[in-house]
């Protein structure tokens, strides 16, 4: 098989698997739609891993080529192109085996629900719109597939829609990723006008270079660098897909959606999109110190100040949505230092371990009779044991426990921050470090809250539903099948639901140890991600101070940052183990901030207040004197009366008379004739 | 004329058809009305040997015979394996439909054929002469259809219309031919043609015929101030009929323009370009504005026929072969889409009821959501969204008028299309949005089913790959159109 009939294998097969399931899941019924869909993502998986194994090994070169025309238009093309490199085989591995097990997982988790074939037609669009996102190789196949990913999530966190949370939620996403959406558009749009008029993005990144120190005028006497408006604008693209501050909002309550999706989109692979995109563009932004700096500050305060709100949630998928977002910040700021491979990198041991963790979480939430509030839980690891092991594998990893994954991604950050000759270095290196604290404190708050101490579902079971669970689209109240009696039990999960943890937890504990040095240090992305290392020397400098994974393993323990995590991991204990009056007595001590946490900063206040009230004022007042008046009034209803008129006259001209058609057809020769004769004779 | 020479063979599918056709009459008296089918099969086995003869003696450059009144050249060869599929899918569509009507008759497919037998000589005439024979073979035979049922007031007064208003545009065609004539002292387009552009021609006389011609040829199209048969037409004859006017005869009438205006009267283009803009323009509005206001479907789609006449000559406006072939492609993109149109009307038609209305069509989605999808495939097609086939034909159009400077008459068509949207939406809105109101089950032979859908789903597949059929258009025009 040619490399271009594999690499459309690859995408298309899930979409052959969404489009059986969702036309024709009526007819199959449940268990063919689950076979065909995980059928068309596996043989994506395989043969991705098929790719991925031949870069490593050599054999592989890079491919770059259109394999459909969709039209020209004076010059410009509309292709749909493949661009595959390292950092493409990569993303690819990651999508679609995550994916495979995300597949595997719903089985499980969605069996009772009546969207059964729907869900699963969703998640493989989703698995496909992906695939074309990564392997694109121009700006506007890139966009398709960056709105269809955004599509599917749509659909998705309205899922059962039938909940009006959902569908708050599924708009909300959908009006936040506009915002972004709308600075990648610009941007796009400034490539397109000024990279030379094609959207491929090898004649973007070679005209590049030379357009370093181009500047444009968007407000007349105002000269910018054509090259830091551009990458700011496809920033704020990345900043809405990738949910960083201030367009992160969307992301805590995309968990309204079911368990899987958001291990799927809103964790391991669609929220990566953005980071996904940077580094695809390395030779735009390195370009650009205004942009790189801009990028880490904007990545420092989400590390941080989301990091801080997962401390406070009892929701146990906050708490790990939360958590997405802060290590989404925590690569952000990589791509700000210039470390475009150990933002890819973390992405990778990211999409593994945080997939694992909201599995856990939605196999937890499965045992605990879709009750997702932590007070309720506790004690889990007796009934629950192989959820439990793998969940605190996942938490180690992400914590950072050296050898583990997480460690050798997180660290590497850490340390390019550190290294990274940046203005905004100085508050990025403090808020990453500081992360470590708050990311151990509060993964290990969750651990403990839920597989130890006391089994607090026996007590004080009945009006704290304030989050709804997954499973009620059926129900008008949905909540009496909620949660545990006293009297029940909780139990492991069937094993289509364990199996995808178990799997996951090997990447999550393995891969940083081993991927580390090929693809940060290794040659893997040498060609792909541009760093220019005379201005950004950070991943240079790395790389000098690399001796082997294990010695950075053994090296960490006497580090600052190791006993960061040990203390954030301590505290948790002697917190929620040991003294659990204490958190209440500083909950109450600090009622301000605590406010200021519930409230997750005002974001959505100020935006639900400012914004959406603002623009509803707004409208309201377009409404009613531009729509209504003008609009309705003139343009609309008048143009339609107008039309109506004309249309009521030329009718009344039809009269159906023979000697009414001869005489308009002598009219219209005479008319003509009049016509070119004045034109002769004048 | 030397017989010896005459070479018969570019004229074999011509010969061949009218041969068949006429064995095909004879063989019609011995056949009883309970083995009509046999007519049938007989009449679509001799389209398909004809486009097979067709593609035999296809040559990819232009080949005069009978003393260069007759041409064969890629584009007739295109335009007439196009018209024989026209043809082939009108017969399959209206099957059931005329056996209902009690017209499912020898009559139907003889003067269909024949009718055909005019669309071909049409195509491939290269004199005044041939031209005009062929046009009129196709006319006298589609008045005669439309009265077919003898006893049906609107068909017979729908008949007589276009009778008489058809002879008065063939008057004033006639006439425009010889004052044409008599400036260039020829018939033969080519000499026409090189007669004008030495100048030597009386320039007066010239463009005195030149607006008769136009007003004629404007008649065949249908397009504005020279429409108003075809609503009555339309809607006075049976839905098949209609059909039948409304296909093929299009793509006849276009290759008829293009050879009047192009190959014989190309030197005046400057002249004729500004009588056809005034035309489309008028077209367009009236077309579009007027559909709004109609509740009958088949009326309905004869103004969006005019108002897509009017697109058709922005191509032609555009005065170069890119231009002629993007006029080309539409033409054919309008065939295929108007065929749809009309197949889903038949086939929602039964015994006694014809589907005629918009109420007919309410709450088609919750009948049959299959023909409801096909029916919204047709009407987004028509209405230009992409990514159907429609969206490109009008893009193709419009860009042939911007690329030779004429800004304002694109902005004027985009608008033009925009209205139209409205009331092609209308349709979709009924289909799928309205409770139904007839609630008959619609019983559909299997074949016909088939055809309909092929030819439906090729509206979005030829949508998403449009470039084989456009490249076949721009090939067809550039090896015939030497001339220019």
């Amino acid at each position: 098989m040619d490399m271009k009939s594999l690499y459309l294998l690859i995408a298309l097969s899930p979409l052959a698997g969404s489009l059986i399931a969702g036309l024709f899941g009526w007819a199959i019924g449940r268990r063919a739609a689950h076979v065909v869909t995980i059928l068309g993502v596996a043989v994506s998986a395989a043969l991705s891993l098929k790719v991925l194994h031949g870069f490593l090994t050599g054999e592989a070169s890079v491919f770059n080529e259109a394999v459909y025309t969709w039209l020209t238009v004076g010059g410009m093309e509309f292709s749909v192109g493949f661009l595959v490199d390292t950092l493409t085989a990569m993303m690819m591995v990651v999508v679609s085996f995550v994916s495979l097990m995300v597949h595997i997982y719903t089985i499980g988790y969605m069996q009772e629900d009546p969207g059964y074939q729907r869900f699963f037609s969703y998640i493989s669009l989703f698995t496909f719109s992906m695939l074309m996102l990564v392997m694109s190789n121009n700006f506007i196949q890139l966009f398709f597939g960056w709105e269809a990913v955004g599509l599917v999530s749509y659909l998705l966190i309205g899922f059962w829609f039938k909940r009006p949370t959902a569908i708050f939620a599924n708009l909300k996403a959908f009006l936040v990723n506009r915002v972004g959406d709308f600075g990648f558009l610009l941007g796009i749009g400034l490539v397109l006008a000024h990279f030379g008029g094609s959207l491929n993005y090898s004649d973007v990144f070679a005209a590049a270079p030379g357009l370093a120190n181009a500047t444009i005028a968007i407000f007349p006497g105002v000269e910018w660098s054509l090259m830091t408006v551009t990458c700011i604008l496809l920033f704020v693209g990345a900043m809405g897909k990738s949910a960083q501050f201030p367009l992160h909002v969307w992301l805590p309550d995309s968990m309204e959606g079911p368990t899987p999706i958001s291990a799927l989109i809103h964790a391991a692979t669609m929220v990566t999109a953005g980071l996904f995109m940077v580094s695809r563009m390395s030779p735009l932004f390195e370009l650009s110190d205004t942009a790189l700096n801009f990028i880490m500050v904007v990545g420092s305060i989400t590390a941080l100040f989301m990091g801080f709100l997962g401390i406070i949630q009892n929701d146990i998928k906050r708490v790990v949505a939360y958590s997405t977002l802060s290590q989404l910040g925590y690569m952000t700021v990589a791509l700000g230092a210039s470390a475009y491979s150990i933002a890819m990198f973390h992405v990778m041991t990211h999409a593994f371990f945080k997939a694992l963790l909201f599995l856990a979480a939605g196999s937890v939430i499965i045992g605990m009779h879709h009750d997702q509030d932590m007070r309720n839980m506790g004690g889990l690891r007796k009934y629950m044991p192989i959820t439990w092991i793998t969940s605190l594998l996942g938490s180690l990893a992400l914590i950072g426990t050296p050898f583990f994954s997480g460690f050798y991604s997180k660290d590497s950050i850490i340390e390019a921050v550190h290294a990274s000759n940046l203005a905004a270095s100085g508050f990025a290196y403090f808020a990453v470090v500081a992360g470590v604290f708050v990311t151990a404190f509060y993964s290990f708050r969750m651990y403990f809250l839920v597989f130890h101490g006391k089994e607090r579902w026996m007590e004080n079971h009945g009006s704290h539903h304030e989050h709804h669970g997954d499973h009620d689209d059926e129900e008008p109240s949905g909540d009496h099948h909620h949660g545990l009696g006293p009297n029940d039990k909780p139990h492991e999960s069937p094993w289509v639901v364990t199996l995808p943890l178990v799997v996951l937890a090997i990447p999550s504990v393995m891969i940083g140890y081993f991927a580390i040095e090929p693809l940060l240090y290794g040659d893997f992305f040498k060609g792909v991600i541009v760093v220019n290392s005379e201005a950004h020397p950070a991943m240079a400098e790395l790389a000098h101070e690399f001796h082997g994974a294990a010695a950075m393993g053994v090296h960490a323990l006497q580090t600052m940052v190791f006993w960061l995590a040990v203390a954030g991991v301590a505290l948790a204990w002697f917190f929620y183990m040991k003294a659990p009056h204490i958190p209440a007595a500083i909950k109450q001590r600090f009622a301000v901030i605590d406010r200021v946490l519930e409230n997750k900063y005002y974001m959505d206040d100020l935006y639900f207040n400012l914004f959406a009230k603002g623009s509803r004022a707004l409208g309201t007042f377009f409404w009613k004197v531009g729509d209504m008046l003008l609009i309705d009034g003139l343009v609309v209803n008048g143009s339609a009366k107008l039309v109506g008129f004309f249309s009521g006259v030329v009718r009344k001209l039809q009269t159906g008379f023979i000697y009414s058609y001869a005489t308009t057809m002598i009219v219209g020769v005479l008319a003509l004739m009049t016509l070119w004769f004045a034109q002769l004779i004048f | 004329m030397n017989w010896a020479d005459l070479n018969l063979m570019p004229a074999a599918p011509e010969l061949f058809l009218f041969s068949a056709v006429s064995v095909l009459l004879l063989l019609d008296l011995f056949v009883s009305d309970a083995k009509r089918g046999i007519t049938y099969v007989l009449s679509l086995a001799i389209l398909a040997v004809a486009a097979v003869l067709q593609l035999a003696v296809a040559e990819p450059y232009a080949i005069h015979t009978f003393s260069n009144t007759f041409v064969s050249d890629p584009l007739s060869t295109l335009v007439k394996l196009a018209m024989y599929a026209t043809t082939f899918a009108v017969l399959v569509y209206s099957r059931q439909y005329c056996a209902d009507r009690g017209i499912f008759k020898g009559e139907y497919f003889t003067l269909s054929l024949f009718a055909l037998a005019g669309m071909n000589i049409m195509v491939s005439a290269s004199h005044f002469l041939s031209l005009y024979m062929g046009l009129e073979l196709l006319s006298l035979c589609l008045y005669a259809l439309i009265a077919l049922q003898r006893d049906s007031v609107p068909a017979t007064e729908s008949a007589m219309k276009y009778f008489v208003l058809g002879a008065l545009a063939s008057g004033l065609l006639l006439y425009g031919m010889s004052m044409v004539y008599g400036a260039t002292g020829s018939l033969e387009l080519a000499a026409v043609a090189k007669s004008i552009g030495a100048g030597s021609a009386n320039q007066v006389l010239l463009v005195f015929g030149l607006v008769f011609i136009v007003a004629g040829l404007a008649f065949k199209l249908g397009a504005v101030p020279f429409h108003m048969w075809v609503p009555d037409v339309y809607q006075g004859s049976p839905t098949a009929v209609a059909l039948m006017i409304g296909a093929a005869p299009k793509l006849a009438a276009f290759v008829f323009v293009l050879r009047f205006l192009v190959q014989g009267l190309g030197p005046l283009v400057a002249d004729w370009q500004g009588m056809l803009a005034i035309v489309a323009v008028l077209s367009m509005a009236i077309g579009n504005i007027t559909a709004i206001a109609q509740t009958n479907i088949k009326r309905m789609l004869a103004y969006s026929t005019i108002s897509h006449m009017g697109f058709l000559l922005l191509g032609l406006i555009a005065g170069n072969a890119d231009g002629y072939s993007a006029a080309l492609f539409y033409t054919v993109v309008y065939v295929l889409m108007s065929l749809v149109g009309f197949g889903i009307l038949l086939a929602l038609s039964r015994a006694g009821f014809d589907c005629e209305t918009l109420d007919d069509l309410k709450g088609l989605n919750q009948r049959n959501s299959w023909y409801a999808l096909l029916m919204l495939l047709a009407m987004f097609s028509m209405a230009g969204i992409p990514p159907l086939l429609g969206f490109f034909a009008k893009f193709a159009v419009i860009m042939s008028v911007v690329n030779i400077g004429l800004v304002w008459l694109a902005v004027f068509a985009v608008v033009m299309s925009l209205i139209g949207a409205f009331y092609y939406l209308r349709v979709v809105k009924c289909i799928y949005f309205d409770d139904a109101v007839d609630t008959a089950p619609i019983v559909v032979r299997g074949d016909m089913k088939l055809l309909l859908s092929v030819n439906a789903v090729a509206l979005l597949v030829l949508g998403a790959v449009p470039e084989r059929l456009v490249a076949l258009c721009v090939e067809a025009m550039k090896q015939s159109l030497t001339v220019l």
